[in-house]
């Protein structure tokens, strides 16, 4: 019998990822030796692969299984992988002014970049427990280095350390709970854990391995009470390496979630169900209550961070195909969403240096009215204002998990959005009515770019996006029930 | 006709067209912001022919919607738009008043006049869509979307607590509305649809309505105020620069009525008629309670804002007795009071521009120095209290000959309104406008001049004239009141019937 390996054509499904190791290799290699190369030079050919890879995505439709079942490519895998490479390549574009300052002037970051986000990638397409983990390694641990890349700055290098041992820890755990599953079940093949579980009835060890699996990677998407690394690493981290931390690593981890709940324990919805309710009620009680009191921005948008997993996570708590649709279309929104107001906030400098706090925003609308525009229309869609686009994210989760009769979770999570408002109508508060106190410098023309574009999406999202968006998640979501 | 086919979609997206027109407008000088002004104008002027193009074109012996749009976007939304008797007349109402707005901020809007009129055109487009849709979703997205550009409005260019008033205006409303939204998704669920057209004839089981309609009241109370949801009108009206407080009184209170009347009489009436009683009371409460607090109040902006909460308690009272009187009383009360309450606020907005005070004992004698503002604001405060002649009597009179009929206590407790509503007009009235003119600050004070003229004079008229001639508004609306009533009627009245024919067996 032919291996997989031995014929190369039919590693189709597997193009995308096979050119992204590749091109990460290569451009590790060329910047080592050609010693006059920029950092900013290495972080545009960085930004092109990566489109060229979201280009061989999405032109070439090969789906299936691969590689002895331990890689798996659908419609769900394509999806959320064009959500990551498109996140990490904007959140590298914002990154390129004022790299310097920063301290991510190396040709390292952006290498390191690609290769988190190969990680990403295989993480989105594990079909196995053990790629799984190799996928949620290579990723954790480009980003551990990258925490820290400002190394003379303490915050930043405290930063790193948190991310790692916590980082590590619940590595630990999401290994001791695949053990568990892969005893109790015989296979680490997520779509054979599915009917080893239906064929016998499911057994104690099975569920504390799933709720150690869940723990594992409830800490990578930050969500209570596995969240408290956010806070401080998002404010240790430099701002461009917060804004690649709040994006593209929610997403992937945010697939995996959903493909080993709804793929390997279906049979157990009623029990991961239960974890899930619980972790998206707490994730959105404490984020909205415990967001009130930041006054850093990059605090703020930590917490505002798992609040919107909470939200997300009520759409996979109905553990239907509606609900993963609603996931897949908040993450998408949510990804726009975080990209372009960490583009407002790195475009902003007053004469101290780069605008940390949210009081240093006053009087912004005057001073820079467009970038306060653009923050304002971001606030009120994090908000979940219709007509912007945060609304139609909402509406799918709750949707999905109203069809459930999951009413009480449905009303904790508006009443939440409603107490977030606060702090989000706080930004807005403080640029519009507030006097300006600072002057601001001019904003760099890539972060002009970023900032109209999402915004043009934000507002226009009924007339624009929505419709197609709507439709790919449903045939993504289609793919995994 | 293809332009008539989209005549909705014309007069709810120019607005928004226009904003974006404004967007291109450069500069900061004053040149700059009076091309701003006239084309927001322009616009706005040009939305209203529209409108009343569209008064023009309904027929109103229809029951069903007109000038129907309806396009698929998700399994769920669609984009729909049309209009019948019920929704019909506060699109022209909206639309009319806005370009007396505009226009009555020339003088007094200085500073972010470009920003001030962008927001007020995305409100209108807000405000017309949300009485246009056909879709529960779409209605949810334009009623909840007039929550951005009013903050701001009254954030911005507020007065001096302007903060505190805004914060509880959102969260007021957005905690009601968000409870509504969840009742929404259920009906989505329950009926398969959120086509307005085809939930008003889907059934809904009546335990299953008891909790929908606390999901709509939740929003709508809020909205309309009812006592005791009314703690962010006082506030926010007397906070909001002169454009909001008329935006605020004369439309997007009349989306809560509107509401009542689309969703929780038509959809719910099981729900409804539980309820009623309970309605009954929360409007005695507003009628006879806010009047009562409206007679002590010393800013003028406040009284007012008092008084709105009691109309709308004889609204409230009228959509909840369920039959037509009722019903064609609370929408020609609501087109009434968005003149009335609009036009006096306005009225306030021209003494405020003069003296900067809204404190009813800074001014007295008015009458000598401004003789023509002395007889507008009276005609607006007889037709606050209701006198006949005026276009408020009809709507007073209309309900609470409905109240009769549904319960005459209710009847009985309202008429105090009616009496309390005298005493705190004309009290005002006379302290304003009468007693000596001794002030040192009134001194010099001006009469209206052309601007403002222009602005009350179309007010005065149309309050006398449906006063005297309601007919074009109530025979607009009398088909479909009808509808809604006798379905009303036939939903409470075959329940108790169902049951007697299940205990019959």
């Amino acid at each position: 019998m032919l291996s997989d390996v031995t014929s190369f054509a039919s590693l189709a499904p597997a193009y995308p990822e096979l050119l992204l190791a590749v091109g990460a290799i290569v451009v590790l290699l060329v910047s080592l030796f050609w010693k006059g190369i920029s950092s900013k030079a290495v972080s545009i050919v960085a930004i092109v692969l990566l489109l060229v890879v979201l280009a061989v995505l999405l032109l070439q439709p090969a789906a299936g299984v691969l590689f002895n079942g331990v890689f798996i490519v659908d419609g769900f895998a394509r999806y959320m992988k064009a959500l990551v490479l498109g996140g990490a390549a904007a959140t590298l574009l914002i990154s390129l002014p004022n790299s310097k300052e920063h301290g991510i002037d190396k040709f390292e970051y952006a290498v390191l970049v690609l290769l988190a986000t190969l990680g990403m990638m295989i993480m989105v397409s594990a079909n196995d427990l053990m790629s799984l983990y190799i996928g949620l390694e290579l990723q954790s641990l480009a980003l551990y280095v990258v925490a820290a890349m400002k190394r003379e700055d303490r915050k930043a290098t405290e930063a790193g350390i948190k991310y790692f041992v916590l980082g590590a820890l619940s590595s630990g755990m999401l290994l001791y709970g695949a053990s568990l599953v892969y005893g109790f079940t015989g296979t680490t093949q997520i779509d054979q854990i599915v009917t080893a579980i239906s064929l016998d009835s499911r057994s104690i060890g099975l569920i504390f391995g799933m709720v150690f699996l869940l723990a594992g990677i409830a800490f990578k998407i930050s969500a209570v009470p596995f969240h408290m690394w956010t806070p401080d690493v998002y404010e240790g981290a430099p701002t461009p390496v917060t804004a690649f931390f709040a994006a593209a690593p929610k997403v992937a981890a945010m697939a995996l979630f959903i493909r080993v709940t709804t793929v390997s324990f279906a049979p157990i919805t009623h029990d991961w169900q239960q974890i899930v309710i619980f972790l998206s009620i707490a994730s959105m009680v404490l984020a909205a209550f415990a967001a009130i009191g930041q006054n850093n921005l990059k605090r703020l948008l930590a917490y505002s961070s798992i609040g919107h997993v909470g939200f997300a996570l009520v759409g996979l708590s109905s553990g239907t195909e509606a609900g993963v649709e609603g996931v897949a279309v908040y993450m998408a929104i949510y990804i726009a969403m975080t990209v372009g107001i960490f583009a407002c906030v790195l475009a902003l400098r007053t004469e101290n240096g780069p605008v940390e706090t949210i009081s240093e925003l006053a009087g912004l609308a005057q001073k820079r009215p467009f970038v306060a525009a653009i923050i304002a229309i971001l606030m009120f869609s994090l908000i979940g204002l219709p007509p912007l686009a945060g609304f139609f994210a909402k509406w799918q989760v709750f949707l999905a998990a109203v069809e459930q009769n999951l009413f009480v979770l449905a009303v904790i999570g508006v009443l939440a959005s409603a107490v977030s408002a606060f702090y989000y109508l706080r930004i807005v508060k403080v640029m519009y009515f507030d006097e300006p106190v600072a002057k601001f410098a001019a904003v760099p023309g890539e972060l002009n770019v970023v900032m109209a574009g999402i915004g043009f999406l934000i507002v226009t999202y009924f007339v624009t996006v929505g419709s197609p968006l709507t439709a790919a998640a449903h045939s993504a979501a289609g793919s995994l029930f | 006709m293809i332009f008539s086919d989209h005549l909705l979609t014309v007069i709810t997206f120019l607005p928004t067209l226009g904003a974006f027109l404004l967007l291109f407008v450069g500069g900061r000088d004053e040149a700059a912001n009076n091309l701003a002004r006239y084309i927001a104008l322009g616009v706005t002027l040009v939305t209203a022919a529209l409108s009343l193009y569209l008064w023009y074109l309904f027929d109103p012996s229809n029951t069903g919607f007109q000038f129907v749009e309806n396009y698929g976007w998700s399994d769920s939304i669609g984009y729909r738009m049309g209009v019948d008797g019920i929704s019909v007349l506060f699109i022209p109402l909206t639309a009319v008043l806005m370009p007396a707005v505009i226009l009555s901020s020339f003088g007094s809007i200085t500073k972010r006049v470009k920003e001030y009129l962008i927001v007020f055109l995305i409100l209108e487009t807000f405000m017309i869509g949300a009485f246009a849709t056909l879709d529960l979703a779409m209605f949810y997205v334009f009623f909840e979307g007039t929550l951005i550009p009013m903050f701001l409005i009254i954030g911005i260019w507020g007065g001096a607590r302007r903060i505190q008033a805004t914060y509880k205006f959102f969260f007021y409303s957005f905690t009601g509305t968000v409870l509504m939204l969840i009742a929404i998704m259920a009906m989505y669920w329950q009926a398969g649809t959120l086509d307005i057209v085809k939930l008003l004839t889907f059934k809904f089981p009546p335990e299953v309505q008891t909790w929908l309609w606390i999901g709509f009241f939740a929003s709508f109370a809020v909205k309309m105020p009812m006592w005791p949801f009314h703690r962010w009108l006082p506030e926010a009206h007397v906070e909001a620069p002169t454009g909001g407080s008329v935006i605020l009184a004369a439309i997007l209170l009349k989306l809560g009525g509107y509401g009542f009347i689309r969703f929780s009489i038509s959809m719910f009436p099981d729900a409804s008629h539980q309820f009623a009683n309970f309605v009954f009371v929360l409007s005695i409460a507003a009628i006879i309670i806010t009047s009562l607090i409206a007679l002590v109040q010393t800013d003028i902006k406040k009284l007012i804002a008092y008084s709105s909460v009691a109309h709308m308690g004889f609204v409230t009272m009228g959509i909840f007795t369920g039959n037509i009187y009722g019903i064609h009383g609370a929408i020609f009360q609501m087109i009434s009071h968005g003149i009335v309450s609009a036009a006096l606020f306005f009225c306030v907005g021209v003494v405020y521009d003069r003296m900067h005070t809204r404190e009813i004992d800074a001014y007295g004698g008015l009458v000598s120095p401004m003789p023509r503002y002395a007889v507008v604001f009276m005609v607006f405060t007889m037709a606050n209290v209701g006198l006949p002649g005026t276009s408020g009597f009809v709507g007073e009179f209309l309900t609470m000959l409905a109240a009769f009929q549904a319960n005459t206590w209710v009847a009985f407790f309202a008429a105090f309104g009616v009496i309390l509503s005298a005493a705190y007009a004309l009290w005002l009235y006379r302290r304003v406008i009468f007693g000596a003119f001794t002030k040192e600050s009134l001194k010099g004070i001006l009469d209206l001049d052309r601007r403002e003229a222009i602005v009350l004079v179309p007010l005065v008229i149309l309050t006398i004239v449906f006063g005297f001639y309601p007919a074009p508004i109530l025979d607009a609306t009398a088909a479909s009141v009808n509808l809604v009533a006798e379905n009303f009627a036939n939903a409470i009245g075959a329940a108790p019937a169902a049951v007697a024919a299940a205990t019959g067996h």
